[in-house]
């Protein structure tokens, strides 16, 4: 009888690249659920689409890069990139804005930069601002939630309203997202700053139905399924708390400040971390252990660097919402950001 | 004296036949050497050729004038414009310091390059104004910026201060013809990939004749904003360059193979 002995350690985690992967996409659910309850069908198309994309770009160039195809393929990350950029697209955008988007993330933002580990941007923004810097027209097709539309968006109607541009029953998308009044609906965020730019209060603009009895309707409770996807991830130490929690903690910080000043032309702190895609950027996208910081410091300077940006794009800046811009700006400053908050190496001074 | 006169005779005759020999093998090494130094030349003016276009590219390879480069190559039209612009001021600007080189203080010689170059930037920008009013306003403050433009200073600087008038002006030709062929690429990318069409706005450079010039080469429902803005021109700039060195990895694979066989054959008939 022989006995195997090997060297320490004994005990290991089996946290590799596909499992995380994996869990991080199921964290997604709740997120992903809400959308689907509030705003139909739309994302989950998107989604898929986004997928199937993404699963065959990346064959390609694995294959053009003589890389270990089925390994790579199928660790995840491609279908996490293509997941957070379906889930972030409007509703009823062309099909081809998630095609292209994907393409672009996959191709150009993931692999040519040499692959998973060496992306110095998120794929996923980088797709979804390429998307919106070039198809602005098709990027805010948003669509209101279903419970405010005239036309009932089944499956089959969004389906074709993503292929050919109409419901089957010839309706476009410009019809599909007016009111019954024949006003057409924008997000909330984009109605709160065109209100304000027009010299409405904050209190007058949410008495539009868009906001529903809260902050934003639908908006809400998709950003509050993020959050639990982001609580049970951060249960799982999968993400590490230090970036979520200072995004959000900058965000409030910034928005009390505004609030405080002047509470007729800023929302709440609760409007801001609940429209749009706060909750989403601050657990599934900042938190990207390839293109955030690496050091515990340096991720809490760069969640609090987003929340401010995020901040000044919605209050200043030209675009109602600013998670895709903020997260590439901090993408491309964490290199610094991690060279000056280098932690102590153990049993050194500090500066040695 | 006739004795005396006979053998310088012979003597003269002699030396005219020797002179006669030594002339014409004069001429010959002559002919020899002209023939040589020609051949010298032709190959300097090859490898001018070569430089200019593929191995030193100033768009591909230097890299230099990249913002009027990613700025200007929305359209092929724009592009040809500044394209040729910078090929004028560049083949002036060459021939102009490389006739002065002879008299330019060392210590002073850069400021002296820009003023000749503004100059000729000047004229050019002029002569747009005047003969084609619509490029002139759609190139904009990069025609007047041709003057930073690295690559023709740098040409100044690195060939035509060290050689005569000719070569400079060849040189100048050969880079300007590179910078304009990569600025057309590129206009021809970008205005494919945002448009969907071909040498739009052609009558502004080139005369109303030019308006049928336009090809629509795909029907594109919205314009794909990303290649028209600079970030675009970047990522277009990016895979040519790319496919540059591409190229010439393939080029250098091949050349490799073929050194193989040479030493192959050697140790065969070493062995036999």
């Amino acid at each position: 009888m022989a006995f195997w002995i090997a060297s320490s350690p004994h005990n290991h985690n089996h946290t590799k690249t596909p499992n995380l992967m994996r869990l991080v996409i199921l964290a997604t659910l709740p997120g992903v659920l809400a959308q689907w309850y509030f705003f139909g069908w739309g994302n989950l198309i998107h989604i898929g689409l986004a997928m199937a994309t993404a699963l065959i770009c990346e064959f390609i160039v694995l294959s053009l890069r003589k890389k270990p195809i089925a390994h790579q393929l199928l660790d995840g990350s491609g279908l996490l990139t293509a997941l957070l950029l379906g889930i972030c697209l409007p509703a009823l955008a062309p099909w081809w804005i998630s095609v292209v988007g994907t393409a672009f993330a996959i191709i150009i933002v993931k692999q040519l930069y040499g692959g998973l580990g060496h992306n110095p941007f998120n794929p996923a923004m980088a797709g979804y601002v390429m998307l919106l810097v070039s198809f602005p027209i098709q990027m805010t097709l948003w669509q209101p939630p279903l419970s405010l539309l005239a036309i009932d968006l089944t499956f089959s109607n969004t389906l074709t309203t993503i292929f050919t541009g109409f419901t089957v029953e010839g309706y476009s998308v410009e019809q599909v997202r007016s009111s019954i009044d024949g006003i057409t609906m924008a997000t909330p965020l984009d109605t709160l700053k065109t209100n304000i730019s027009q010299g409405f209060t904050v209190i007058e603009s949410i008495k539009n139905p868009v906001f529903g009895d809260n902050f934003s309707l639908g908006w809400e409770w998709i950003n509050a399924g993020f959050l639990l996807g982001g609580l049970f991830l951060l249960a799982k130490k999968a993400i590490a708390w230090q970036t979520p929690i200072s995004f959000l903690l900058s965000i409030f910080v910034c928005s009390f400040i505004g609030y405080s000043f002047a509470p007729d032309a800023n929302p709440s702190t609760m409007f801001h971390w609940f429209t749009g895609a706060t909750m989403l950027g601050a657990f599934f996208i900042l938190t990207d252990p390839v293109t955030g910081a690496t050091s515990n410091k340096g991720r809490l300077v760069v969640g609090a660097l987003a929340g401010l940006l995020i901040y000044l794009i919605r209050t200043f800046g030209g675009y109602p919402d600013g998670v895709a811009f903020a997260i590439l700006l901090c993408n491309m400053s964490a290199p610094l950001i991690d060279q000056y908050t280098r932690p102590r190496t153990y049993g050194h001074e500090k500066g040695e | 004296m006739s004795n005396n006169i006979a053998p310088q005779d012979t003597d003269n005759l002699a030396a005219s036949n020797e002179a006669n020999t030594n002339t014409a093998l004069e001429s010959e090494q002559n002919a020899e050497r002209k023939a040589a130094a020609k051949a010298a030349l032709k190959a300097e003016y090859k490898e001018l050729a070569i430089q200019g276009l593929w191995k030193n590219n100033p768009g591909l390879v230097q890299l230099l004038g990249l913002c009027p480069l990613l700025a200007v190559t929305s359209t092929v039209t724009n592009a040809l414009g500044l394209g040729l612009a910078t090929l004028l001021v560049l083949i002036c600007s060459n021939i102009t310091v490389s006739a002065i080189r002879h008299w330019v203080p060392k210590d002073i010689r850069i400021p002296i390059f820009v003023l000749i170059i503004a100059a000729f930037v000047t004229c050019v920008q002029l002569l747009m104004n005047a003969f084609s009013y619509g490029i002139y306003q759609s190139l904009g403050i990069f025609l007047p910026l041709i003057v930073t433009n690295c690559a023709i200073i740098g040409r100044a600087e690195a060939y035509a201060s060290k050689n005569p008038v000719k070569k400079a002006a060849f040189d100048g030709l050969m880079m300007g013809l590179g910078f304009a062929l990569i600025l057309i690429l590129l206009g021809v990318i970008r205005e494919i990939l945002g448009q969907g069409t071909l040498f739009d706005g052609a009558e502004l450079l080139l005369g109303d004749w030019a308006t049928s010039l336009t090809i629509q080469v795909m029907q594109l429902d919205t314009q794909f904003l990303l290649a028209i803005l600079p970030p675009g021109a970047f990522i277009a700039m990016g895979f040519l360059i790319a496919l540059k060195n591409a190229i010439d990895n393939y080029i250098k694979g091949r050349h490799v193979e073929k050194n193989d066989k040479v030493i192959e054959r050697v140790r065969v008939n070493f062995d036999s």
